[in-house]
């Protein structure tokens, strides 16, 4: 009743000095409750549950009890059939490993994309961009066959390979969007000063490029170390990643999901992630849209 | 290539020469080969990690498998199939036990390619659908003023930074008979043991972990609309839904266009949730996942079928681009130009 009349009121008169309460940001605020709860809630659950008792994986209350570090136990015990301590480290290296490739080939080309005019952008950004949506399926199929005849099945560059194809064309293309808001005056003052086109770009540009090259790296890291369906066809046991580790997770029944085990694996392995990405929220944020909307 | 460059620049002159003409396109010939060797490790790569793998794909489909020749009974080396791969899954033709073919028996992979053409299609549709509207309404409420405005930005980079891997994982616990899901919904529903249920929680799963990226590229194509063009309509009497209709819609859609078809892209090709979830039972085989159930039974035809879902993503970006207006090459290289 109250509110038809506030609304009306407030309808008529625009400009009245003091509103007795502003209905907007309430529902913006109610919106944001529920944004922030339907993207935080489950990730919640999963670390609530990851420190909870097993014989209480099914407790529905949501807060911390029956809190344990058995889980996390669990999970780095080698008993069970698990290697999750060396999953982490393949991760780590065909992570880094990818990331390094993509970014120093890369950098080069999100440059040239960038700053030069040719023949053909239009082409090459278009190959570059289809290459980021090409479907890993149609690689893991002829690769299967091709490394297991040259006996590189199980090995860390079946893995790097495949993730290039993916990381490179992501790479480039923030890369690319990143460079064009840079300062390029100072290129060309550069140039003046008597540098080359080589040198101003050595020694001016790679610099001032650091940060956009770093949220990149972030990017592509992420991207290697959430790879699945590659890594579970073209890797065996001494290559496993994390996320093909945590899908097939040994539990000590055999018909019994180890749910509180998994959950912990999962708070392991994405933790380091979150941290980061909020760390660098904005940056990334940025590196995210970048190129999708100008 | 250089002098290649510069001739028909110079004969489109019609003879006059202008000033500065000759020296401009000489440079843009340099910055042509400059920009070509920059560009060649990343091209020669890409070339020999995706190029390569696909003719090679391309080739491998039109061959036979090798194995048990079903009419002789003896091994068979494989040798050249012709379109016999393609025609197998597109038709779901088997050989039959005594020569010739037959429609595929139910429950082999032969028989699920329209079905899992189907469930792929479906998943992207719901999927996508889903989340536009629920990006769009997370980026309005995401682009206006109010505080704890970053909290929220950080928030919805969580489930996007989480693995699908573990996703999966995270939602098969939710969407456990015991779990979350049933008690707060006093359900008893086997979410991931039957048809229906398994699709939705597979939806659901879907839509909470890349709504956020849908979200922060409607986001920013939200906060290139200047806000005096709000206040004109506002000036103007238009209501808040004239001003949704006929202000951010028509101004925001190039980017909305560019995050559907991304996400549509990244739908079509769908594999981490349903595998680890369902491991594609009941009905949630996407075309991803019936390439990699095949691989192991013969490389060839599974090379047909990835050459199969390859040209189906493909015609989708194509259409896309062409009669949908989704040009993320035109948004990439626009603020070049622009500057």
């Amino acid at each position: 009743m109250t509110t038809a009349t506030v609304s009306r009121t407030s309808a008529t008169s625009t400009d009245r000095p003091k509103r007795p309460f502003n209905w907007g940001s309430f529902r913006t605020y109610i919106s944001a409750a529920i944004i922030l709860i339907w993207c935080l809630a489950p990730f919640y659950w999963m670390v609530v549950t990851a420190f909870r008792d097993v014989g209480f994986t099914f407790d529905t209350t949501p807060f911390f009890t029956h809190v344990t570090w058995d889980n996390f136990a669990t999970v780095f015990d080698e008993s069970l059939g698990n290697h999750f301590g060396k999953n982490l480290l393949n991760s780590l290296i065909v992570g880094v490993v990818t990331t390094v490739v993509a970014l120093v080939v890369g950098v080069f080309a999100a440059y040239a994309l960038a700053r030069l005019n040719f023949r053909f952008k239009f082409v090459v950004l278009g190959f570059i961009l289809g290459a980021s949506m090409f479907p890993g399926v149609a690689l893991v199929t002829p690769l299967f066959q091709l490394f297991t005849n040259i006996g590189w099945f199980g090995t860390y560059q079946a893995l790097i390979i495949p993730n290039i194809s993916f990381v490179l064309p992501l790479t480039v293309y923030t890369l690319t969007s990143f460079f064009r808001e840079m300062p390029w005056e100072l290129e060309e003052a550069a140039r003046i000063d008597g540098c080359t086109q080589g040198q101003a770009f050595r020694k001016v540009i790679l610099p001032l490029a650091a940060p956009a090259t770093f949220t990149t790296a972030i990017l592509a890291f992420i991207a290697s170390w959430n790879e699945f369906l590659i890594a579970s066809q073209l890797s065996n046991d001494s290559t496993k990643t994390v996320t093909v580790a945590i899908a097939y997770f040994a539990g000590s029944q055999p018909h019994q999901e180890p749910y509180t085990a998994v959950m912990a694996a999962g708070t392991v392995v994405t933790i380091p992630l979150v941290i980061l990405v909020l760390i660098f929220q904005r940056k990334i944020v940025a590196g995210l849209t970048a190129g999708a909307v100008k | 290539m250089s002098t290649e460059l510069q001739k028909p620049k110079t004969t489109a002159g019609g003879g006059q020469k202008l000033p500065g003409r000759e020296s401009a396109d000489r440079k843009e010939a340099t910055q042509g080969r400059w920009a070509y060797t920059l560009l060649a490790p990343s091209l020669v790569l890409l070339a020999i990690v995706i190029i390569y793998p696909v003719i090679n794909a391309i080739v491998m489909s039109f061959q036979k498998d090798s194995g048990l020749d079903a009419t002789t009974g003896f091994f068979s080396e494989g040798g050249p199939a012709g379109f016999d791969n393609y025609i197998h899954w597109l038709v779901q033709q088997c050989t039959a036990p005594g020569g010739g073919s037959v429609a595929c028996p139910p429950g082999t992979l032969g028989a699920q390619f329209w079905d899992s053409m189907g469930t792929t299609f479906f998943f992207t549709l719901v999927t996508v659908a889903f989340e536009t509207v629920l990006g769009f309404w997370m980026a309005i409420i995401m682009a206006r003023a109010f505080r704890g405005r970053s909290l929220i930005r950080a928030a919805v980079l969580v489930p996007w930074a989480i693995p699908t891997a573990v996703t999966a994982k995270l939602w098969f616990f939710i969407f456990a008979f015991e779990g979350i899901a049933n008690k707060l919904f006093g359900t008893q529903i086997l979410w991931t043991g039957s048809e229906w249920p398994a699709k939705w929680a597979i939806i659901i799963a879907d839509v909470w972990k890349t709504t956020p990226f849908m979200a922060l590229l409607i986001l920013a194509g939200l906060q290139l609309i200047p806000d005096e063009v709000y206040e004109a309509a506002r000036v103007d009497g238009a209501s808040t839904w004239q001003r949704f209709r006929l202000i951010t819609l028509p101004l925001v859609r190039p980017a909305l266009m560019v995050a559907i078809l991304f996400r549509v892209l990244d739908a079509l090709r769908m594999y981490d949730l349903p595998a680890i979830m369902t491991q594609g039972a009941n009905g949630t085989t996407t075309l991803s996942i019936l390439v990699v159930q095949q691989i192991r039974q013969g490389f060839n035809t599974a090379a047909a079928l990835s050459t199969i879902t390859f040209l189906v993503i493909f015609l989708v970006a194509f259409i896309f681009v062409r009669f949908l207006g989704a040009n993320a090459v035109d948004a990439a290289t626009s603020s070049g130009k622009a500057k």
